[in-house]
This record gives structure tokens, sequence and C-alpha cells, in this order.
């Protein structure tokens, strides 16, 4: 019996860890965040060579076909150092889309040039979930049409797109009919942006004609999202501890006095769970089919109002300064308040959660 | 990554779960305890290794290697099937542990098996007026005087005192030393002259805790844990094993569940509770929190096992858990509105009122066992590494 990580699962975050805090440092953040980049080329060309994109795809299409444990340990990498890089859409839910409803042709195509980072895969799912400004896509049996808000990883040469009945397609980003046009959001380190389709072709993965590929690249999209809150959360409570430790008023250390130490301690209380929250989670996934959607929907829900908790506590233990850019601090804030409402927010994932369980 | 407990364990579950069917009908049910048929089931499952399991036979116990997996599997199934898992009490959780480690083997002789046994129950006479959560400043003090310590003092939040056979009891020897040097842990019998109890009504209407007080009561000289001067020591050794029971693990699960079924059959003007949006969406992040705590609890398991570190998992339990149970039974209380504040006897009450009794009951369980304030400073300091409060300048 073992819930914990092994030592692979700890050398592979400890890895990307290790990378990010060279190539993805705070600075470098920075630059992308106030040059408005579209793409950190440098960020993914790391990641690339680390065997990220295809961590998800089978050893036969050129991944290394691990499983979503080990994905959500990249993700919550990824949302410690707020790194400017595409995974939820083009590591996770578009390669596991493919394999799971795809045709052979489809798989052979798109799979090993998703492995290499040759292809990125944005996602189109949101509408599914809830649908704002009356946004929805159409399928008219062979062409798109409608529009898309919010698309996760959307700097990408082609799309995973669901229309209003859950089927899903593949779009490429020149089709004929499709306009892109990016979003201007809090959290800039992720590019978020809208598809206009205007019968643009798209081509559907046979095996997602009954909406559960839908659903289940939505439980896997959200449990991404969770633990990139909880690495971005955890690295908050972490520099507001060393700043309560450094920072001196009244004569002694900010840290010393028992209100901070217990904003702090009430941080860690509420976190340290998740974590073990998050591993369930993305473990069942794969393992425990009967407990996913409902553990998925939870641990979304759950965490992203934790991830709300320490974003502010943690900018409130850094006193003025932390209200500023002087840190960088609220490029965290920023991304877990993202998080918390891409592919629901907390209320809407609850109330899932409750219809699951036949409470409505 | 493995949930699965592996054949050996399901084995062991399934003969558990056997055992269970085949004798529940000899366990005492809990509301009125017959304490004959309690010693009978207690040595039934002494002798089968559902209780003291790792307790070596010499010393009344089942004398089987310790296995945390064993020790959740029995925890589990017994909390399943709703049977006694057998007596409870301080005694056996907190002083056997450090009897077994620092007694005397004339001590362990003496007092395991007769407590395994429930022929003598303890009570534990650790807190004072003065000293709740600064427990080590105590002052009930205990003198030499030939071969008999001559305690005078006062305890408080003494559960069970008076039923108690013995008292295990924190006790100041050395005045001059500094403050957590300066301990004893004494063991004396509560029917010792001098000893006066009285009971302390709480809340909740019950008197489960006391007031103990001490006027020249006289303890024979070998009746003490450890070395004089010790006590804290012996008293913090009972506490890391406090860590290590890992109690009832579904119990929180299983009250969710039941106030899923509240919800489910109480109404409001004539529609149910369950089908209010505004209670669903708190229940749900009950829910939320809960299964948050059963995988911390899950993870905490497994670094037991394999002796993995989870320290600042374990340090958040205690905090999370009463704080949460609190906060379950209050959403309950909501549901049922008015009902909610029914109480005792009082026609169209629920549940026996058991709602309205947890609710209070886990407001002194925050407080009581290391206050909510007290576990934040040792979590932001043991855990996260802040600097302690500096001391006021004497």
């Amino acid at each position: 019996m073992e819930f914990g990580l092994s030592k692979e699962q700890i050398m592979l975050q400890e890895s990307v860890a290790a990378f990010l805090d060279r190539a993805a440092t705070l600075d470098r953040v920075k630059k992308f965040v106030h040059d408005d980049e579209p793409r950190a080329a440098d960020v993914w060309d790391g990641l690339c060579d680390l065997g990220i994109p295809g961590m998800l795809i089978a050893e036969e299409y050129g991944g290394i076909g691990l499983n979503l444990l080990d994905a959500a340990l990249v993700a919550e990498m990824l949302g410690s150092r707020v790194a400017p890089v595409s995974f939820v859409a083009t590591s996770v839910m578009a390669p596991l889309a493919i394999a799971q409803a795809g045709s052979d042709s489809q798989k052979s195509r798109w799979l090993p040039v998703l492995a290499e980072g040759r292809v990125v895969a944005g996602a189109a799912l949101g509408e599914t979930v809830s649908s704002r400004e009356n946004a929805r896509i159409q399928s008219d049996g062979s062409t798109l049409s409608g529009r898309a808000l919010f698309l996760l990883d959307f700097e990408a040469d082609l799309y995973l797109v669901a229309d209003e009945r859950r089927a899903l397609y593949l779009v490429d980003a020149n089709a004929k009919g499709l306009t892109r046009r990016s979003l201007a959001t809090i959290d800039k380190t992720r590019r978020v942006g809208k598809l206009v389709f205007d019968r643009a072709l798209g081509e559907l993965l046979p095996g997602s004609r009954d909406g559960e590929a839908c659903s289940r690249m939505i439980d896997a999209g959200r449990i991404m999202l969770a633990a990139d809150t909880l690495g971005a959360a955890q690295s908050m409570l972490n520099k507001a501890v060393e700043y309560s430790k450094q920072r001196v008023q009244f004569g002694r250390p900010v840290g010393s006095f028992q209100a901070v130490k217990h904003m702090c301690a009430e941080m860690a209380a509420e976190l340290e769970p998740c974590r073990a929250m998050m591993w369930y989670a993305a473990y069942a996934f794969d393992a425990i089919p009967a407990e996913s959607r409902l553990t998925a929907c939870q641990t979304k829900a759950h965490i992203s109002e934790v991830g709300t908790f320490v974003a502010r506590t943690a900018t409130e233990v850094h006193g003025g300064i932390g209200f500023t850019d002087e840190l960088g601090l609220h490029l965290w804030f920023k991304r877990i308040g993202a998080n918390r409402q891409l592919l629901g927010g907390p209320d809407r994932c609850r109330e899932e959660a409750a219809r699951l369980q036949e409470l409505v | 990554m493995d949930l699965s407990y592996g054949q050996h364990y399901e084995d062991f579950r399934n003969e558990t779960r056997q055992f269970i069917a085949a004798n529940a009908h000899l366990a005492p049910n809990g509301l009125e305890p017959d304490r004959a048929k309690m010693r009978a089931w207690q040595e039934l499952l002494i002798q089968n290794g559902y209780v003291a399991r790792a307790i070596p036979k010499k010393y009344g116990g089942f004398g089987a290697e310790p296995d945390i997996l064993k020790t959740r599997i029995i925890a589990e199934e017994f909390a399943r099937a709703q049977v006694s898992p057998g007596l409870g009490g301080q005694g056996i959780a907190y002083l056997l542990p450090a009897l077994l480690e620092l007694g005397t083997e004339e001590q362990k002789q003496q007092f395991v098996g007769p407590t395994l046994r429930g022929e003598i129950i303890w009570c534990e006479g650790y807190s004072e007026p003065n000293a709740g959560s600064d427990l080590a400043s105590l002052s009930t003090s205990a003198v030499l005087d030939r071969d008999e310590w001559v305690v005078n003092g006062q305890k408080i939040w003494t559960s069970t005192a008076a039923t108690a056979d013995w008292m295990f009891c924190l006790v100041r020897t050395e005045p001059t030393a500094p403050k957590h040097q300066g301990i004893s842990f004494l063991l004396f019998s509560m029917k010792t002259p001098g000893i006066r109890v009285r009971p302390l009504e709480t809340m909740t209407g019950d008197s489960h805790f006391n007031e103990v007080f001490f006027t020249e009561v006289r303890v024979p000289k070998h009746q003490i844990v450890g070395q004089r001067g010790q006590g804290w020591q012996v008293a913090n050794l009972v506490l890391l094993h406090e860590r290590d029971d890992l109690g009832d693990p579904d119990a929180t699960l299983l009250r969710l569940n039941a106030l899923i079924d509240l919800m489910k059959s109480e109404r409001v003007d004539g529609r149910r509770v369950i089908d209010n949006p505004v209670y669903r969406d708190r229940l749900m992040k009950i829910q939320g929190r809960v299964m948050a705590l059963r995988f911390n609890d899950l993870r905490l398991l497994s670094a037991r096992l394999n002796g993995k570190d989870a320290s600042l998992a374990a340090m958040v339990v205690k905090l999370q858990g009463t704080e949460l149970r609190h906060e379950l039974e209050g959403l309950a209380i909501d549901a049922l509105g008015e009902l909610g504040i029914l109480y005792r006897d009082s026609p169209y009450l629920r549940a026996g009122g058991s709602w309205q009794f947890m609710y209070m009951l886990y407001l002194g369980l925050i407080i009581g066992g290391g206050t909510s304030q007290i576990q934040k400073n040792i979590i932001s300091e043991r855990g996260l590494g802040m600097p302690r409060e500096p001391k006021p300048a004497t």
C-alpha cells in the first residue's frame, strides 16, 4: 500500500522545477508579460527536450506513455513558477482525446508531432461547461459555426473543439472560416483567446459522438488547473513565510507576530491536504473510473477555493510591497484567479458534483 | 501509487469481518454499557487480537508484531459494523504506551494487564485552572516525606474522575528547577484519602469532566513513572503515541452521509432542504473538505507505513478536522432551522438531539487537546520554521 509519489515522479518534478528555475526566472516571465510575447519558444523548447509534450502519448507514437498523475505533477511545477508555456490542452487534453476517440489515421497523423512539440494544440471545450455571451459551436455535419471564448493554450497550430452536443473535432489553426482573436486577461502568463467559426472544416473524432470523451477531457483539464493552482499557491505561501522572516518592523521580524504566524498557519493547514487530494484525483482518473468524475469536480472546486484564500492572504503577509509589481507576486495571484474560473468555477463544479450524486 | 493493501491484508479484513459477524451479539451497545459485558467483550477481543494487538502477551496483550495496516483494518471494520471496538479511555490510549516504554517491570506487571482488561479505569490529571494551554506551568505539588509523596493542589478537565479507579498525574516536584524540568509523573488510587471530585457541567449538559482537589494526598514513593523531574518527557512521549492513533477514519464520512440523508428527508415549506441550492452548495463545500482530509489521512497512513516524512500533513489534522466537524454539525442545525434549537426530550427532536450535541461538543474539541490557536502556533513554528514570539523581558 503506497499513497505517495515514486522516486521517478519526484525526479520528474525536480527536473522540471530545475529547468524552470533556469529558463523561466521571474525576469523571464516579466519580460514575456510586459512584451506581450505570443510564445516563449525558449521555455517551450526546453520542455520539449524533457519530453513533456509527449508525456501522455503512447511510446508507439513517440511519447513517454506516462499517466495523469505524472502530468499533474508537471502542472504543479508550471503553476509554481507561473511558467509562460502551453500545457493543459497541448500536452494533456488534445493527446488524450485523440488517443481515446480518434481514428487510427488521426492518431498516426497527430500524436507523433504533438509528442515532439512541433505542433501545439489548443482546446475549446469551455462552452460545454458554461456559455457566456451566448457563445456556442454548432456542427452541420461537416463544418463548424459559432464562437468559443476562453481557449486553453490559445497560441496553437491545431484546436480540439467541442460542439454543443459535446462531440469533438480537430480544426487546423489556418482553416478557412476560422478567425482567431486574442483576449486580454489578468493572467498574462498564459495566452487566452477566442475562436470564431464560419463554416470552418472540422475533423470529427469518431469515438467522441456520445459526449463521454468531452467529459473526460474536462475532468483531465480540471485536475490540471487544480494542480497548477496548488503549485502557484504553494509558491505564494513559501514566499510569504520567507518575506515575514526578513521584514522587520517594531524591532522584530513581522513573522514573529502571532497574527502573521496564524495567517501562514491557516494557509498551510488549508493547502497541505490539497496535495493528497490532487494526487488522488489524478490517480483516480486512470485507476478508479467510478470515482473519477466526482473527484475531479470536487478537487477543482476545493483547490480553487483554497487557492483564492492563499492568494489573498499571502499578498497581505507581504504588506504594501505585495501589492506592487516589485516582487511580481501578483503574477501568481492572477494565475490562481484565472484557473479558478476556467472549465467551471467552484460553484459550477459543486453543482455538478451534486448532480452526479443525484442530490438534485 | 497503489491503494490496494495486498492479499494478506484482504484476507485479514475478511477474517475480521467474519469474527464481527459471528460475535457481534456479545458486544455491549454504546448507550448503557454493562461493565461486566464490556469486560467480557474486551477479553474476547484481546484473545483474538482485535485489541492490544502489539502489546506483549506477558503483559496481557495479544503479542503480535505492530502492524499499522492491520490496526487500520480493525478500526475500519468495527466502525463499519457499528460494533464496539473495545475499551477506550485515557489509560489505554495514553498511559499504557508510556508505561510500556518507561515503566519499571513491576509497574508493567501491576498495571498493563488489569488496564487492558478494564479492571482498572484511569483518569488523567494534567490541566489545572491556571495551567491550560500553558500546561508546563502547573503547580499541583508533590513533596517527598520519607517514603511518600504528599500531593496538594487541583486538577481540572479530568474526564471520568468520578468513576475512575486510578489517576496518572503530573505534579511539580522540583520547584526551583526550570519549568519543564520540575515535573514528575505519579500514579495513585482515586480512593486515596484527601481526594475530592467535583463534576463540571459543560454546555452540552453533560458532566463528563470534573475538578479534582488534592489535600495532603499520600502516594507511595515508587508510584512514579520515569525519574523525578522527568514527568514532562513522559507526558510528551504519550502525546507522540496520540499522534499514532489513527482513530476512526470513517467517522466524518459517516456523519456527512447522515447529513445528506437529513437534508433529503427534512422539508421546509413543503420542499426538501436539499432542493434549496444554497444549502446544497454548503453541503458540497463540506463534502469537498471532507474529501481533502480523507486523502490527507490516506497519505499519512502510507507515510507511516513506508517511513516517509509527512510531518506538516500530520500537524494540520487536529485543527482542520475539529473545525470541519463543527461546521458540518452546524450545517445540519441550519438545515433543521427552528427544529435545530430543540434539545433533550422535546417533541419533534431529530436524531436524539445528536446534531445539537455534536455541534457543541466539537466546539469543546476545537478548544481542548490543544486549542486551534496553539495548533496554529505549532504549525507556524515547527511546520513553517517561523520565529517564536519573544519572551517578555523579566
